[in-house]
């Protein structure tokens, strides 16, 4: 069985399947009514000013109907545009038919002149639609400056900003606070020192968790000593701070070893 | 400085620039040369650039110059890179996006008139790619949201202003030949 109304072959798509396998349904042309409107009425060859409206309601709901036993869930603005269809066609039985079979244009008086206008309409942004598809697949031909391209292949990786940078700090000190310890102030740190031992684990290994650069810390001083050791080899591009995805652990990595300086 | 010295110096930085760049940005750097002369300068290196039949080319894109690769090397280039082409828009997208160019600033159920179906799913994807972004309320009942394109619809799409888009009228003709 074929769901099309004249035998014209209709290629599968995506579009909702039944159980039977020999079905083949398109949906995916039809983004809703005024595009099925607009197929029926290019497929039979009519004159979209002078629309054979009982022809093309019938037809219409045919396809309804079908989307019905189908399962597919007919949406409101589906069945408006049958009452519409509906309500034209009742409106053109009570006078008798006052357009000439080769009015130019819908006369004004036309109770289609309405659905004709919102046809074209449709039919402009459908046009104007695949001027900016084809638009996209010609910037999708090109290339830019290299620094954007960097980041955009490989790994998906995400530069820290302050702010997450921030909060991570936030998080470590937080957890410290929480553990009961004793502050003893007799061994005083420097920033200088810490640089070198930060230095000494990132030869080592390759890429460090932002927590466990502060996991042997002792005292608060010691964590914000560490903390800015830690901003200073970020200026100093030894080091630079990256997530693999959106919330994740904020990594540490040598600045050369991370694939940033391609 | 003279205009034969501006052109390198302009080229590198269009070269290295991540978003193109605009003639206001570049009298920030060049404080003592004229806007006119900078426009001029922009101008003129481009013609030369692209007179010359190489793989890149400079364009005018969202108000700014831009250097890009050709898009007649797509295959190769990207042979090489071993890329995959981007995430294209659906057609609904696509369609919500023509009315929202056309018609800006524009509301949902203006949108919903035109395409004749709802467009709420094709406008949160507009929305969260950049294209769109709002730009106001409409002075009617309920105030409802106004959309328009962005700055990146401009770079998405590789148009210099929205004036550079065909007039709708253009696709009327073909909308009346039934096509």
């Amino acid at each position: 069985m074929k769901m099309d109304m004249d035998g014209t072959e209709i290629p599968e798509s995506n579009g909702t399947m039944a159980d039977d396998p020999s079905l083949t349904i398109r949906l995916e042309g039809f983004e809703g009514p005024l595009d099925l409107l607009l197929h029926l009425i290019k497929r039979e060859e009519l004159d979209i000013w002078n629309i054979p409206i009982a022809h093309i309601t019938e037809q219409y709901l045919v396809y309804i109907q079908m989307m019905q036993e189908l399962n597919i869930n007919v949406a409101g603005d589906w069945l408006v545009m049958a009452a519409t269809l509906i309500y034209i066609k009742s409106r053109m039985l009570l006078p008798p038919d006052p357009v000439p079979e080769t009015a130019a244009e819908a006369e004004p008086g036309d109770p289609r002149s309405d659905l004709v206008y919102q046809l074209l309409e449709h039919q402009k942004f459908k046009n104007a639609a695949q001027m900016l598809y084809t638009r996209e697949e010609v910037e999708n031909a090109v290339w830019n400056s290299p620094a954007q391209d960097a980041v955009e292949d490989g790994k998906d990786v995400i530069a820290v900003t302050l702010f997450d940078l921030l909060k991570a700090f936030h998080e470590v000190v937080k957890r410290f606070e929480s553990q009961t310890s004793m502050e003893l102030d007799q061994e005083e740190i420097t920033v200088e020192q810490k640089l070198t031992e930060l230095r000494r684990l990132l030869m080592v290994h390759d890429a460090l968790t932002f927590s466990s650069f502060f996991t042997r810390v002792s005292s608060k001083r010691h964590l914000i000593v560490t903390f800015l050791a830690m901003l200073e080899l970020v200026r100093l591009k030894e080091i630079w701070l990256f997530q693999e995805a959106a919330f994740a652990e904020i990594k540490i990595a040598r600045y050369t070893s991370a694939g940033e300086s391609r | 400085m003279e205009i034969d010295e501006l052109l390198p110096v302009l080229e590198a930085i269009i070269y290295a620039a991540d978003d193109p760049v605009r003639p206001e940005q570049l009298k920030e750097i060049f404080p003592d040369e004229s806007y006119d002369k900078i426009e001029t300068a922009l101008q003129r290196l481009t013609s030369e650039f692209n007179a010359r039949p190489g793989g890149m080319w400079i364009r005018e894109i969202a108000g700014g110059f831009r250097m890009t690769t050709r898009p007649e090397h797509h295959e190769l280039v990207r042979a090489y890179l071993k890329t995959k082409p981007g995430a294209k828009l659906s057609l609904a997208a696509l369609e919500t996006l023509a009315v929202i160019a056309y018609k800006q600033p524009v509301t949902l159920a203006e949108i919903l008139a035109i395409r004749g179906k709802k467009s709420t799913t094709a406008l949160h994807t507009l929305l969260d790619r950049k294209l769109v972004v709002m730009t106001g309320r409409k002075a009617v009942v309920g105030r409802p949201i106004l959309y328009g394109t962005s700055k990146d619809f401009l770079v998405h799409f590789g148009l210099k202003d929205l004036s550079e888009l065909p007039t709708l009228e253009e696709f009327a003709q073909m909308a009346g030949e039934g096509s």
